[in-house]
């Protein structure tokens, strides 16, 4: 029985007891009862608390505090749904930031199973190189670099099949063995949910603290009920939300240019949303074909489509963005 | 009966299939709600497993978000979608406190509750037990199909859009099921093209032909191409029963389609 507490606790109903451990009960990873105290029999995590785990914090949380010094900001790209549109934006927030040749921007993508920042960026097929000071991204131009696990993968078929820990340490490694540089902006994408790759990038990233995170969506109620999902995830681990972008809002036919909804707002979108959590809403970006498209050949669909609402829209939200980095938060009165 | 008795809460499942896919936001849980719908209508018995722990979507699909779990002698009580209990779901949607509250678990935890549903749920008899999925290739997958593999699935159903970005981590989830041992029942291409309500004319919003393309690269059975179609996502959105409602619509004729085809794999087994 993995969960103890419950099975006793369980009469009638499958309670939210399952869900939440008692704190109290938990001594908690950092502790040196970790893995020892009465709770922790039968707990699933058992084996990693007691052995894996070392007490008190990974040392590499000084060590990537330190490699984080040379970097001004840190965004987060967040989604609790899949397939909103996380790493377009991430790619296009990158591109965008990188218009301004003396601003040195970074990618860095933890979606170690999916990676698709490679082939959004045109950097498919690259490799990464070792330097004497660590890795090195690969740029796709001077003030443009990226990381990512697409590129220490031999084939296109290679999957990933690794459990958390594996990927966790990947993200550590990303984090304080790459060669970043001087960098204004580091922009990382993430995969869908909130388990090891969020948990991991807020801790490893925690002592340096994060500018905060951009949350995407799109307006359906499927995709908004696990956005709210990721919403509390951010308040939970007290990560700032700069906003949220509602993506492939509404979809305008190119032949009669009328407009459809193919992922209707059936509970009031982003909007709603966003109103009822009470944070900001960054904009609405609509759903344009030309943006798959330039994202499948790896080219920006700012230089694409320069004039498109798609790409006004999203000129916008990077602006918000910038001002909030610059205006709302200076970095100094920040707090871990 | 031996066998019988090993196979537990799962001894009266006869087929169980897989909905995979590398990437997000594809359909996986669309795909598998209309599958569990349209094989109901041709009177079978079907069961969903949720293991998306983060994001589960199939309770509001179905529109059963506010029911609970039970526990009975054998095991945990799934969730009856209709009276006639021809559609029981487990998800743990139905496990959370207050609906939006985050699953915020490592591997190991997400682990320990998928082996509690493989092993824990008195489905009963079922025709078919659908299993959804998160995307990716990580710890629910491989808990999900070291958990299952006693029982043998009838394979994996892989849901892809069109563009390359999606089908290059469907690759992968291809990879995926070779490596595990995986029978691949074949890719479906869903949102494939949409029909403009107002003027009729087919625009690829997500491209087109990527899926097709993907499963005569890698060898396997194409199941077909699911449109776009607006009131699909706006009989998920209610949880309404699409397969009873709209039997007319751009959408309906490919979800029977490869309701048939898993059929017809099935049948040769079944005796
Ligand atoms: N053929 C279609 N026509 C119209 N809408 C669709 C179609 N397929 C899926 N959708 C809609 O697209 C959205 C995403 O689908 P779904 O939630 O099934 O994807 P998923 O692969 O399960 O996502 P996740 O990776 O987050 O679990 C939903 O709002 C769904 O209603
Ligand atoms: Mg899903
Ligand atoms: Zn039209």
């Amino acid at each position: 029985m993995f969960f103890p507490a419950v099975a006793s606790a369980m009469a009638e109903r499958v309670g939210p007891a399952l869900v939440d451990v008692p704190p109290h009960e938990c001594p908690g990873t950092g502790s040196d009862q970790a893995g020892k105290a009465a709770a922790c029999q039968g707990c699933p995590n058992q084996g990693l608390c007691s052995s894996a785990q070392p007490a008190g914090p990974d040392p590499a949380i000084e060590e990537i505090k330190e490699k984080m010094k040379t970097v001004k900001h840190k965004i987060l790209v967040l989604s609790g749904k899949g397939g909103v549109g996380k790493s377009t934006f991430s790619a296009h927030l990158a591109h965008g930031l990188a218009e301004d040749e003396n601003k040195q921007v970074a990618v860095l993508d933890i979606d170690i199973c999916g990676p698709s920042i490679p082939k959004i960026m045109g950097l498919e097929g690259e490799q990464v190189h070792q330097s004497g000071s660590g890795w090195s991204p690969v740029y796709v131009e001077e003030n443009l670099g990226v990381m990512s696990v697409g590129f220490l993968l031999s084939s296109p078929d290679d999957a990933v099949i690794w459990r958390g820990p594996k990927k966790n340490g990947m993200i550590k490694q990303f984090l304080r063995d790459v060669d970043w540089g001087e960098i204004d902006y580091l922009i990382v994408d993430t995969p869908p949910g909130t388990s090891d790759e969020h948990l991991s990038i807020v801790q490893y990233l925690g002592a340096t603290c994060i500018d905060g995170a951009v949350i995407i969506t799109t307006p359906q109620e499927v995709a908004l009920q696990d956005v709210r999902k990721e919403i509390n995830f951010c308040r939970k681990v007290k990560l700032p939300v700069i906003g949220v972008v509602e993506n492939m809002s509404g979809f305008v036919c190119p032949k009669c240019k009328k407009e459809s909804q193919i992922f209707p707002p059936t509970t009031g979108g982003a909007e709603m949303m966003c109103l009822t959590l009470n944070v900001p809403l960054l904009g609405k970006v609509p759903l344009d074909p030309q943006i798959g498209k330039s994202c499948d050949t790896g080219q920006s669909f700012f230089s694409e489509i320069p004039n498109s609402p798609a790409t006004l829209s999203y000129r916008d939200i990077i602006q918000r963005i910038q001002n909030y980095c610059s205006h709302d938060r200076p970095q100094e009165e920040r707090k871990p | 009966m031996e066998a019988e008795a090993e196979r537990g809460n799962l001894a009266g499942v006869q087929h169980i299939i897989l909905v995979l896919s590398g990437k997000g936001g594809v359909g996986k849980s669309t795909i598998s709600t209309e599958l569990a719908l349209a094989l109901r209508h041709t009177g079978k018995k079907v069961g969903i497993l949720d293991v998306d722990l983060c994001g589960p979507s199939i309770p509001r699909m179905l529109n059963v978000q506010e029911r609970d779990v039970h526990q009975c002698d054998s095991g945990w009580v799934p969730v009856f979608v209709d009276q006639d209990k021809t559609i029981s779901l487990m998800s743990i949607g139905f496990l959370l406190e207050k609906p939006d509250d985050a699953v915020v678990w490592r591997g190991p935890k997400k682990n320990a509750l998928i082996k509690r549903f493989v092993s824990d749920v008195a489905w009963g008899e079922l025709d078919f037990l659908i299993v959804d999925t998160p995307p990716g290739t990580s710890d629910e997958h491989i808990a999900t199909v070291e958990s299952l593999r006693p029982y043998q699935p009838l394979g994996a159903v892989l849901v892809t859009t069109p563009q390359a970005v999606s089908v290059g981590d469907v690759r992968r989830e291809l990879t995926f099921c070779k490596k595990t041992g995986l029978r691949v029942i074949g890719i479906v291409e869903n949102m494939s093209g949409f029909v403009c309500p107002h003027c009729s004319e087919c625009s690829n919003v997500f491209s087109k032909g990527g899926g097709q393309e993907l499963a005569q690269h890698a060898g396997v059975p194409f199941l077909g191409c699911v449109p776009l179609d607006p009131q699909l996502t706006q009989s998920l959105e209610g949880g309404r029963d699409f397969i009873q409602e709209f039997p007319k619509s751009s959408a309906f004729p490919a979800l029977v389609g490869i309701t048939q085809h898993i059929l017809s794999m099935a049948s040769p087994r079944s005796s």
